[in-house]
């Protein structure tokens, strides 16, 4: 099969690999037929997550139709689902606990020891993210293993077509569980730095959530004007001082909640950041976290700050003090996106939620080198790349 | 395995994690299902391969030996013969080496109920001689050399197993032969 392979960093082609076989009884395998780049994947191609090896297949954002069932599969042969990134075993503690991604069980015990060491805890498993994540093949690719498939695929009904679906697999999810953990009150104004996708979905859910106010932070006019299209109100922050005018515009309080949308590799020509970015050059583990800091600094006191950016390291020059002298809340991680799939499926089903506006390009699997590359460089018309394998 | 503790920690978490000439290694994970069960899957020692990848083979000699086959590179094997030394039903099962033994070993896995209906707390804890002798450096750098590290990856292979009914990998095809 053709699937879209990491050499090295800004280095990813498209080659052919075996074709994946059913190795467990809960696996199914997958022909895919729409995949999509994620934010997270520039990640890994720009090289600043530790655990890849050359020969990697990538992406975590994928359906398609089932072809081959294991033994123990609950998934019928052409049935069509859209497939989580994180891939969870559904009976260990976390799971039970709908804290999917926290699983157990899905992480290969070999793979675990790296972030055991790292994080003091082995993180849960993933497709196509390092092998931090346990080594899975990923889904931009003709076919894809996907275990424990009677936990997590979304089996979607006919009439949907793929491009309102897919983003159930992240980015949509994501979204909103960045909303959900900004814990929205009535009358809050939610801040949200990045209008990429999880931004946008931030932002959507956190309408549908009822915030009084969502004021969101980027430098791209044309994703801050897809910001204005679901009611935010936006700040440039290459026109504008952040801190001062989210101060200004919440009546001297500040932000009830904030959410970094962006994540460990941030932008932006300030110390803090041009020290970060030095850093980051010299190897992975160091992240750049100028969006974060910003962020607590500008909450107002006793706020919310969620955090769906990917961080994988280190951060210094933390404003640990502003933080508890504050009494921020923080909450943050990988999500946990099984518990949110037949909400969120219903609310697109039923017109509530729309995924289409963000993709700007689709395009066949083999342009993804070019597409990543676009994907990374020309962020404001590069929104959101849907790769297609037919 | 005890001795007067001057705190609550295990022996194996101490800083003086020895006892005589043994080096006591172990590791505690929970289960998400009921002591009985992991008991009995731990008791049928035919049950072990099936998690501890380092073990070819276990053959019962008589009713309380044990013979393990353990793997080692270039096709070579390491016997071990462990007799059982305690068994209470769905607490504990423990075991020594017996004289046949190329190594000196002992340990014992014990079985808790885990607080609020979480499952099971398991705890393996392994006794051993670092082993001398050519055999014994042989031996050491195939299977002992990380005894810690292998204690852990076995339970929690056996978590898997217990919990998912498999064990995972990101393989994307079935291995041909002999893994790992």
């Amino acid at each position: 099969m053709r699937a879209l392979t990491w050499h090295g960093n800004n280095d990813v082609r498209v080659d052919t690999h075996p074709d994946p076989e059913i190795v467990n009884p809960r696996d199914v395998i997958l022909k895919v037929t729409s995949t999509a780049i994620c934010g997270s994947d520039l990640h890994l191609f720009d090289g600043v997550i530790p655990g890849m090896k050359s020969g990697d297949i990538l992406g975590h954002e994928f359906m398609g139709e089932v072809v081959e069932t294991g033994s123990r599969s609950t998934l019928k042969k052409g049935q069509r689902v859209v497939v989580p990134f994180t891939i969870s075993c559904g009976h260990c503690f976390f799971c039970e606990n709908q804290q999917f991604s926290a699983c157990d069980n899905g992480n290969p015990v070999e793979k675990q020891d790296a972030s055991e060491m790292l994080y003091g805890h082995a993180m849960g498993a993933a497709f196509g993210y390092s092998h931090l994540t346990g080594g899975y093949a990923g889904g931009q690719a003709e076919y894809v293993r996907v275990p424990f498939s009677d936990v997590g695929p979304i089996i979607i009904p006919d009439g949907l077509e793929d491009d309102k679906v897919l983003f159930l697999s992240d980015i949509l999810p994501t979204g909103w569980m960045a909303a959900e953990n900004a814990q929205i009150e009535r009358g809050d104004t939610v801040a949200v730095w990045g209008a990429g996708p999880v931004g946008l979905f931030a932002v959507q859910s956190a309408m549908l959530m009822g915030a009084e106010q969502i004021i969101c932070i980027d430098h791209h006019p044309h994703r801050l004007e897809l910001a204005q299209q679901f009611g935010a109100k936006t700040i440039n922050f290459e026109e504008t001082h952040v801190r001062e005018a989210l101060m200004e515009m919440t009546g001297g309080i500040g932000p009830d909640a904030v959410i970094d949308a962006v994540g460990m590799e941030a932008h932006g020509f300030v110390a803090d950041n041009v020290l970060d970015v030095i850093k980051q050059k010299i190897g992975p583990g160091a992240d750049r976290g100028h969006a974060l800091r910003q962020a607590l600094l500008a909450c107002r006191k006793g706020g919310r700050v969620s955090v769906p950016g990917v961080y994988g390291g280190m951060l210094d020059k933390w404003p640990l003090g502003a933080m508890m002298e504050k009494g921020l809340q923080i909450k943050t991680g990988q999500t946990h996106v099984q518990k949110y799939s037949q909400d969120l499926l219903r609310r697109i089903g039923e017109g509530e939620i729309d995924t289409t506006f963000l993709i700007s390009h689709r395009l066949p699997l083999e342009d993804a080198p070019m597409a990543y590359k676009n994907f990374r460089d020309n962020q404001n018309e590069w929104t959101k790349v849907v790769l297609k394998t037919a | 395995m005890s001795e007067p503790a001057h705190d609550d920690a295990p022996k194996r978490a101490r800083r003086d994690d020895t006892e005589g000439n043994l080096a006591i290694v172990g590791r505690s994970i929970t289960i998400n299902r009921p002591r009985a069960e992991l008991y009995a899957y731990w008791r049928d020692f035919s049950n072990l391969p099936s998690f501890m990848h380092a073990v070819k083979s276990i053959r019962m000699e008589g009713s309380d030996r044990t013979v393990w086959t353990i793997k080692a590179p270039a096709g070579q094997t390491v016997e071990i013969e462990t007799a059982v030394t305690e068994d209470v039903e769905g607490e504990v099962i423990g075991w020594d080496s017996t004289e046949n033994s190329q190594i000196e070993t002992k340990g014992r896995v014990t079985f808790a109920d885990a607080p609020a209906d979480r499952g099971t707390i398991v705890t393996a804890e392994i006794a051993y001689t670092p082993p001398a002798g050519n055999l014994g450096r042989l031996v050491a750098k195939l299977f002992m050399a990380e005894p810690n590290i292998q204690a852990r990856h076995e339970l929690k292979r056996f978590k898997m197993l217990m919990e998912a009914g498999e064990i995972a990998t990101g393989d994307n095809r079935k291995p041909t032969d002999g893994d790992e």
